[in-house]
Formats: C-alpha cells, structure tokens, sequence
C-alpha cells in the first residue's frame, strides 16, 4: 500500500503557516516538557496541587473495586490452602509449638528488658500509629513504584512518614492529595532506608531496584558480611523510620552486596499503618559554640 | 439559470468524531487506575498503545503538540514525574511526521516495526528519565513490558479501527 501523502503544503499560505505553527508548539512543548522533568528532579515535590487533584481522582475510581480484586485472590489462596492439608497441618502443629515455647522466652525477655530500661533510666519515645487505611491502587505502567493510599492530607496523613503492614515495613508517603496519597515503595529506586542486620548488628543501607526486590549494601565496603536468610531491621538512623521494624529478607549474596525480598508485599496487604515522623528533624540551627 | 455549486465538504468533523480519538487516548492512560497493586513494571502503556494506533491509522488527524496535553494526562496518573510522556510522546510524533515524509511504501508489517521501535523508545526513555542515582538498576526490568506492549499492539489497532468507523459512521 502507498503511505498517504502526509501534510500536503499546496499553494494555500494559511495551510503552510498552520502547519509551521503546529510544528512550532510541538517543538517549544518538548521543550517545556525537559523543564518540568529538571524541576521534578530538583523539587520531586513540585506543582504538588495539580498531582493531589489527580491522586484523589483516581482513588475515587480504583477505591470500590480494590475490595473485590482482593476477594478473588484471597479465594484462590484459599483454594490452594486444601491442598496438601494434612501434611500442612502436621507441619503448622510442629511450629505452633515451637513458637509457643519462643514466645514465653520472649516474655519474659520484654519483661527484663522492661526492667533494664527502667534501671538505666532510658526514655523512648516510640511513636503510636496516625492511622490505618487501605492500598487501592499502584502505578503498574510507570518505572516508580507507588501504590495509592485511600488517606490523605485530611486526615493528617504528610508527605515523609513511614507506611508499614504487620509483616514490615512497606514504605513512606510520597504526595497528598486531600483523601488519598502516593506511597514511595522500598522497591523505587528512590528510596533509601537505614537499617542493621538482625544477626549481627551490621549498619546497611537498603535501597530499591525497581522489579520487586531490593539491595543491601554495607556502610562499610568489603567482606561478605550478608547471608542467605539474613534478616534486615530498620535501625531509626536519621529518624524516619522507627526502630526494629522488620525490612527485608536476604535472597542472594553477590561479594559484599545482597538482593533481599522486602516482607510486606503491597499487593497481599489490605490495610497498611501510617506512623508520623519518628524524630522530626529540628527547625532550629545548633547554636554555634562562642569562639 | 445560475448553476448551484456543490458545496465543499466540511472542514470541521462532527462533535464525536473530533472528541472518540482523545477520549480513547485519555481512557487507555487511565487503565493504571484498575485497582491492580503491581510491584513491578507490567502493565503496558495503554495511552501510548492508543496514540501510536490513531496516529498510523489517520496522519493527518492531529498535529504533532496534541502529545503534548495527552502526555500530561498520562503523567498525573500514571505516577511518572511531570513531562516524562509529554516529552516522550511529542518527540515521537515528531518522528513520525518525518518518516512519513520519507516513506512512500507502507503495510502492516511496517507499521507493527516502526510502533514496536516507538514503544521501545519510550519505554527505555521512560526508564531512564526516572532513574535514580543512588540505585543500581538495570534496564532489564523494563522489557517484560515492553514485549507485553508490542504483542498486544495489534489487537489495538483493531480496536481503534473499529472505533474509527463507529465515529465517522452516519
């Protein structure tokens, strides 16, 4: 088949001059376009209004059927769970009981450490959950990781604090809009968290790869200090994140660095908790010593 | 008697015919807002699908700049930063004006490269635009997508082909 004749000029000067002009626009477009990109890069909280209004549209949209989405899966995972359930339930006897026995040491770990912190006169101010609310959505086509919250800056909920599920940390606000949000997922690229390896105490930093996974990375470079199974807790450094909140498990170890499975996973997870900033950083300069 | 000219066709399409081309654009970028929770990058880009259809179907329908505010819509919701598919999309509508300059033979098979070349682009474009610099990921992650989003192109262009003869349909 011959192409069609594209943008056929003629003799008419106002076709010319409109086909000049659209080409123009186009060009000046892109243009404005990279300048927009530059400042998301500078300011990722830029022109914040305009993002909220379409946030909270969304959520409008994507908010009722999210619970019938998660009424199928949850059917199938139900399903599956008559399988094999004799032998499932042998193995989950063994465990309970296990866990039975960890769990009475345990109390009795919290009551001493209770009494410890009492004896050294040590105060924490851990901090009690804003709110819960349901993930109804994500961006499945963009290269960031986000998943839509249904709670927004109505309801107190501020770009920066931390969104975790039962099973971990999942990860932090991102952009309000008045009654929903964008959570930053541990996945993103973007996002960092400080964290120490729960076997050994070993400070990392975890970051996103964007497929799911994540990469921990030793503060100090060398040695294989990471293995398979290796738990990761948020440590509190900096003070986003509140302490001992379960992260990541280790899955493969490469030299000194390791690709972990975050815990929570946004796509099981109903409802997830938003906690405030753990220690806000201070408005207010240390004041300088007098020379 | 002075003979009645015919007179010229009208410049301007009806209301529906104008307005099915950008509503179906502005539906394709707001299939993200299915309440799927994904964890990684697999869903393709539907609004871009949409475009690259009409834009092969009907060269001469839009201007370059109309990427521009579909591109801005594609943007608020699909969670990319503002200006990733608006300068995406526009810069590949420019190309195509200059292929279509170019090319004077076209068949399917033609069209299904130059739009799988297009979604490569914006895929690995849209990649590289939010990448981080503390992160250390690989273009990789991108593909499953972008092979998802060639497969399916053909059955959208079937779609907008029968859009296009509900709109112009008297």
């Amino acid at each position: 088949m011959a192409a069609p004749r594209h943008r056929r000029r003629g003799f008419s000067r106002r076709v010319q001059y409109s086909l000049f002009a659209g080409y123009v626009l186009a060009v000046v477009g892109v243009m404005v376009a990279v300048a927009l990109l530059a400042i998301a890069h500078l300011d990722p909280r830029a022109f914040a209004t305009l993002r909220g209004i379409a946030i909270d549209a969304g959520s409008l949209i994507s908010g009722p059927p999210r619970a019938i989405v998660r009424g199928a899966a949850d059917l199938s995972a139900d399903v599956d769970a008559y399988f094999d359930a004799a032998a499932q339930n042998r193995d989950l006897k063994h465990r309970l009981d296990a866990s039975e026995r960890a769990r009475i040491g345990a109390q009795a770990l919290t009551l001493e450490n209770a009494r410890l912190k009492r004896m050294a006169l040590l105060v924490e101010h851990l901090p009690r959950p804003l709110l819960g609310a349901r993930i109804v959505g994500s961006t499945p086509t963009a290269a960031r990781r986000f998943v839509t919250l249904a709670a927004g800056s109505s309801d107190g909920v501020r770009p920066g604090m931390a969104v975790r599920a039962p099973e971990g940390l999942i990860g932090r606000v991102f952009e309000t809009g008045l009654i929903a949000s964008r959570v930053l997922l541990l996945t993103d690229g973007e996002s960092a968290v400080p964290v120490r390896m729960a076997r050994n105490g070993l400070a990392a930093l975890v970051t996103g790869r964007g497929d799911g996974s994540v990469e921990i990375r030793g503060l100090i470079a060398g040695g294989r200090p990471f293995r398979r199974g290796d738990l990761a807790l948020t440590s509190g450094v900096g003070g986003v994140y509140t302490p001992n909140v379960p992260v990541a498990v280790v899955v493969t170890v490469t030299g000194d660095r390791a690709i972990a499975a975050p815990l929570a996973d946004p796509a099981r997870v109903g409802m997830a908790l938003v906690y405030p900033i753990y220690q806000a950083p201070s408005e207010a300069a240390p004041s300088q010593p007098k020379p | 008697m002075i003979a009645v000219r015919p007179r010229p066709l009208p410049v301007w399409l009806p209301f529906k015919a104008r307005l099915v081309p950008v509503l179906s654009t502005m539906a394709g970028s707001a299939v993200v807002l299915l309440p799927i929770v994904a964890v990684g990058p697999s869903m393709p880009p539907f609004g871009l699908l949409i475009l690259l259809a009409w834009r092969l179907l009907r060269p001469e329908m839009w201007p370059a700049w109309v990427a521009l505010p579909l591109g801005l819509f594609d943007d608020l919701l699909s969670g990319q930063m503002l200006g990733t598919s608006m300068a995406i999309w526009t810069v590949a509508s420019l190309i195509f004006d200059w292929i279509d300059h170019h090319l004077l033979w076209r068949d399917f098979w033609m069209e299904w490269a130059l739009a799988s070349l297009t979604i490569l682009f914006a895929v690995v474009g849209g990649w590289a635009v939010s990448r981080s610099y503390i992160a250390y990921g690989s273009v990789v992650v991108a593909m499953p997508q972008a092979i998802l989003a060639v497969l399916v192109f053909p059955a959208l262009v079937r779609l907008v082909a029968a859009l296009d003869r509900w709109r112009l349909a008297r």
